[in-house]
């Protein structure tokens, strides 16, 4: 069930540039909180910006009621979310939409993420490692400093392979030529991707191929983000004339029904 | 939450009879902010609010528009759904009977491309119980007279409102359309056509330009402009229509706190709806209604009456 209210600011600071990792407890919020769901936050009490801002679910502690979001800076209400400090606070109105599905345990994983793409993935690598899953992540950046999940993926304990456009750290290259060349598709049961649609198109492409299923989670403009608006629309293959509403049948979708 | 305990006066009667739609408090939320009612239930207790204005019905189902279908600006936002919805009938079957056995104050919302199909969808809703009353959303093209919006020619206002007046006892409310020179003129149509209630304002329209790719940001090009950045032009269409028309006035247009609600009773309007607010806060129309009991109280003020058109010379 979803809640709306004001959480404590426990950390808040610039991971990379124009990258931002933002803890707040949210008692209410917390505990039902799925990996692949979102959160909508006011950037600031005034009318301008006005909506709220969708942000995935980065990582979620349960013991302690805190979530963590990175979000990347792109305009106005994120900018303005910058200057939230500890100790103040943050109006958050989750948890939304529909989440990832999980893995059964024993199974293999392997998580694509591009840019700050890689932020719902890394909860999700989380609960996939602490029900017995087998989890491999792969990320996609232009360059190392933006390898910002690296500490968390380590805690988590899963098997993490990076790449950068300029070969600063890991495969040099696209992630998407990564998978092709280090991953061996029979070692996959299930792949999980988000990240610029581009690449979001490939990886599904790729996995289709070699007969892996797996989930891509989506971004659109939003307004309300429960589906009373329909603002977020997007056509699935299997839908016919209907439109399916982002933030309420998704973000996360299976990778068969999108037409990228 | 972080709100403090405090409880309005019980006896302070807020209730209002907007032209036979009667409502427990003089709050509404606006026609396609709040679907059907069933989104926003865990935030507020829907029953709570004054009138639940659902979304628009078709006579057929529509599809909607291609997106982007909407777009954030300068405080307030574009908006070109395509009146998606399933259509009256699923509306009747599926919505309504959950609304009404929950209590809710249902006001429904139709729209249609020609006289004759809004003519047909009152008869569909009449009888139905638990519909309070029918908003008309009169900004759709009419196909018959070549595409030219009902809600911008007198004529064809009246006529509209005049034929779905003869299909249904429900109390009727067309919803203006800002984008004409002379809103009394509308005003004074609808009256005549015999408007229950007049809603006021819908979107204006405006577009945006995505510059980078040379093209409008909507896949509508076009789309209706709310929230905050209309709300001076909501006001003063409404200044002018409640001194042009007897009818009782639903005035709405980026209401955000109960100031914006009290500058809309103050300029006519009996009750206010909130639209492009709920997206900000779902639970605004109950805030609404706590600050409003509270502002009364504070003033010695028994009813929302006392101050209609307190701003009108």
């Amino acid at each position: 069930m979803p809640f709306i209210e004001n959480g404590l600011v426990l950390r808040h600071i610039e991971v990379s540039r124009d990258m931002y990792e933002l803890e707040f407890i949210a008692p209410a919020i917390a505990p039902d909180c799925r990996p692949g769901q979102f959160v909508h936050i006011r950037s600031g009490l005034d009318n301008n910006p006005l909506l709220r801002r969708p942000l995935s679910l980065y990582d979620v502690d349960k013991k302690l009621g805190s979530i963590t979001l990175l979000y990347k800076v792109v305009g106005k209400g994120t900018n303005l979310l910058t200057r939230i400090r500890p100790k103040e606070y943050v109006d958050a109105m989750g948890p939304l939409g529909r989440g990832f599905s999980l893995l059964p345990p024993r199974k293999t994983a392997l998580l694509v993420g591009g840019g700050v793409g890689i932020a719902p993935l890394v909860y999700l690598a989380r609960v996939l490692q602490q029900q017995g899953c087998k989890v491999k992540v792969i990320h996609g950046v232009e360059s190392r400093r933006e390898l910002v999940a690296l500490g968390k993926l380590r805690e988590i304990g899963v098997e993490f392979l990076p790449s950068t456009m300029d070969g600063s750290a890991g495969y040099k290259g696209l992630v998407t030529d990564l998978l092709l060349k280090k991953v061996n598709p029979a070692d996959i049961d299930f792949v999980y991707c988000c990240g610029p649609e581009k690449m979001m198109a490939r990886v599904s492409e790729i996995a289709r191929e070699n007969g892996i299923a797996g989930e891509v989670s989506l971004e659109e403009y939003m307004a309300c983000g429960v589906g009373a608006c329909l603002g977020c629309a997007r056509k699935l293959k299997s839908s016919d004339a209907q439109y399916k509403k982002i933030c309420k049948d998704g973000p996360v979708f299976g990778m068969e029904e999108i037409e990228f | 939450m972080g709100k403090e305990i405090f409880m309005p006066d019980e006896e302070l009667d807020l209730s209002v009879n907007l032209g036979g739609i009667i409502m427990k408090n003089p709050v509404a939320v606006a026609s396609g902010t709040f679907g059907y009612g069933g989104e926003y239930e865990g935030f507020i207790d829907i029953a709570d609010i004054g009138a639940v204005i659902v979304k628009g019905t078709t006579l057929e189902p529509r599809c909607g528009n291609l997106p982007p279908r909407i777009f954030e600006t300068p405080s307030g936002m574009l908006n070109a759904i395509g009146l998606e919805n399933p259509g009256v009938g699923i509306f009747l079957q599926e919505y309504l009977p959950r609304l009404r056995d929950q209590g809710v104050t249902v006001i429904a919302n139709i729209a249609g491309n020609t006289i004759e199909e809004y003519a047909r969808m009152a008869a569909m809703l009449e009888g139905n119980r638990g519909i309070a009353g029918m908003e008309m959303n009169i900004s759709c093209p009419n196909v018959k007279e070549g595409g030219l919006q009902f809600g911008v020619d007198p004529d064809m206002v009246y006529k509209v409102v005049k034929a779905v007046k003869e299909e249904t006892s429900i109390p009727v409310m067309p919803k203006l359309s800002p984008n004409v020179s002379d809103i009394t003129a509308i005003a004074q149509a609808a009256e005549a056509g015999g408007a229950a209630a007049l809603s006021m304002i819908n979107t204006l329209m405006g577009m945006a330009v995505d510059v980078e790719r040379r093209k409008p940001v909507l896949g509508n090009i076009f789309g209706g402009l709310s929230g905050p950045a209309i709300k001076p032009v909501a006001l003063r269409m409404i200044y002018q229509v409640y001194k042009a028309v007897k009818l009782p006035i639903l005035g709405g247009g980026g209401i955000m706190n109960y100031i914006d609600a009290l500058e809309f009773i103050m300029v006519g309007a009996s009750a206010v709806s909130v639209g492009t607010g709920n997206f900000v806060n779902p639970c605004l129309a109950r805030d609404l209604v706590w600050d409003l009991k509270k502002y009364c109280i504070a003033n010695n003020i028994k009813s929302i009456e006392e101050i209609r058109g307190a701003a009108v010379q």
